[in-house]
């Protein structure tokens, strides 16, 4: 259901402004958004200062940083710091990246983080990510045969291995999912562009035979066809992935299955 | 973690935040300009009747439309009816899966906006040389 604004308890407040770090002289305001579930209170975006002399250049760096030296109580995934394990995605300048790839040099004015965007709130920065996990396990993401297992492995040629290109990169950070409107307003029905993607990838592989009923599973007004190419998704990958393009392809999959 | 916990959860801030892209720009306006046409065209429609009236009423609706409000409104009408064409263009050829790709799907949705604009503009220049005069 479209709701543009957001529930009562969801209203983001003004938060506290942290005193700036002794002696620093070269400093980076972060706006960062905070909840907690221990009270009662409504979300607020509180300020900081974070001292680029002693901290690294990216995003994620200036967290730590504020983490280790500030308030402790501050709340974000992460793990690789290097854009592979996906953990650290969220809402940066506007637009959904991972914050360990991207620059604070590339954000102009104050740092303003919130969590991915439409999503519950666990704490802080960590979004429940639950719907899209269940939402990816419904498309059943691994090889599906019917033929006999060979005694060695299942072989693709080069061609075929080719078209898993562009899609096999997706590392399941979530940025492309939550920064679709689609995805905002129907996100219980609608796939998303990360399970979609990564349904085209099965549907794609010359290994898998499977290919009918998972187009026979996709075949519903909400599950695919809630994409209404607004391409927010490919605007956001931070893997340079194209999300969009694999959802047409699965559109374009089901026509000419019909003809 | 216990339900009333799950239920207090707030709902993280989306259109609030989230900075709006030509793509996304263009599709609200896409939806916006189809949901306008429905107006514009009973306009449309009102002539048509008026036409096959009488001539006091083809006159009637004539000068209503021939009035500075009413040109103002057909001048929006046809921008409406061209964006909203050439958006229809756009995702026909997304469609077929080409130009959607970051950098091509950016510079088609401001393509639509900048040409809607231009062509209005052409119709309009056209219709005013053509005639001698609005």
């Amino acid at each position: 259901m479209v709701q543009l604004t957001l529930p009562k308890n969801s209203k983001v407040k003004q938060g506290k402004v942290w005193p700036r770090p002794e002696g620093a002289t070269n400093l980076r305001e972060y706006r960062v958004y905070r909840w907690s579930p221990d009270d009662t209170e409504n979300p607020r975006v509180d300020t900081y200062y974070v001292d680029l002399d002693d901290c690294g250049p990216m995003v994620l760096d200036g967290l730590i940083w504020i983490k280790n030296k500030i308030d402790p109580t501050l709340t974000f995934r992460r793990s690789c710091r290097e854009g592979i394990c996906g953990s650290c995605a969220m809402n940066i300048d506007g637009a959904n990246t991972l914050a360990c790839t991207k620059a604070m040099d590339d954000v102009g004015g104050a740092v303003r983080i919130y969590p991915l965007p439409h999503m519950p709130v666990v704490k802080d920065l960590v979004p429940d990510l639950s719907i899209p996990y269940a939402q990816l396990s419904s498309i059943e993401p691994w090889l599906q045969t019917v033929t006999p297992e060979p005694a060695t492995e299942w072989k693709q040629s080069h061609e075929d291995r080719a078209k898993l290109d562009g899609l096999y990169e997706c590392i399941l950070c979530f940025c492309c999912q939550t920064s679709c409107p689609s995805y905002w307003w129907n996100g219980e029905r609608y796939l998303g562009p990360a399970v979609l993607l990564q349904a085209y990838r099965w549907l794609i592989d010359s290994r898998d035979e499977a290919t009918g009923e998972r187009l026979d599973k996709l075949e519903d007004p909400f599950r695919l066809y809630r994409c209404h190419t607004i391409m927010n998704c490919t605007q956001t990958c931070p893997k340079g992935l194209n999300p969009a393009k694999a959802i047409a392809e699965i559109k374009k999959m089901m026509v000419e299955r019909r003809v | 973690m216990s339900k009333s916990t799950t239920q207090a959860r707030p709902l993280s801030p989306h259109l609030q935040i989230y900075r709006i892209t030509p793509t996304m720009a263009m599709s609200v306006a896409h939806r916006i300009t189809g949901a306008a046409l429905y107006f514009g065209i009973l306009l449309f429609a009102l002539w048509l009747f008026a036409a096959a009236g009488s001539k006091e009423q083809f006159d009637f609706v004539n000068a209503l439309f021939g009035s500075i409000l009413g040109r103002i409104v057909i001048f929006g009408y046809s921008w409406v009816l061209i964006h909203h064409m050439l958006g229809g263009i756009r995702h026909l050829i997304w469609d077929t899966t080409h130009g959607l790709e970051k950098h091509t799907s950016r510079q088609m949705a401001i393509a639509t906006l900048v040409g809607s604009i231009v062509l209005t503009l052409v119709i309009w220049i056209a219709a005013w040389v053509i005639r001698g005069g609005l």
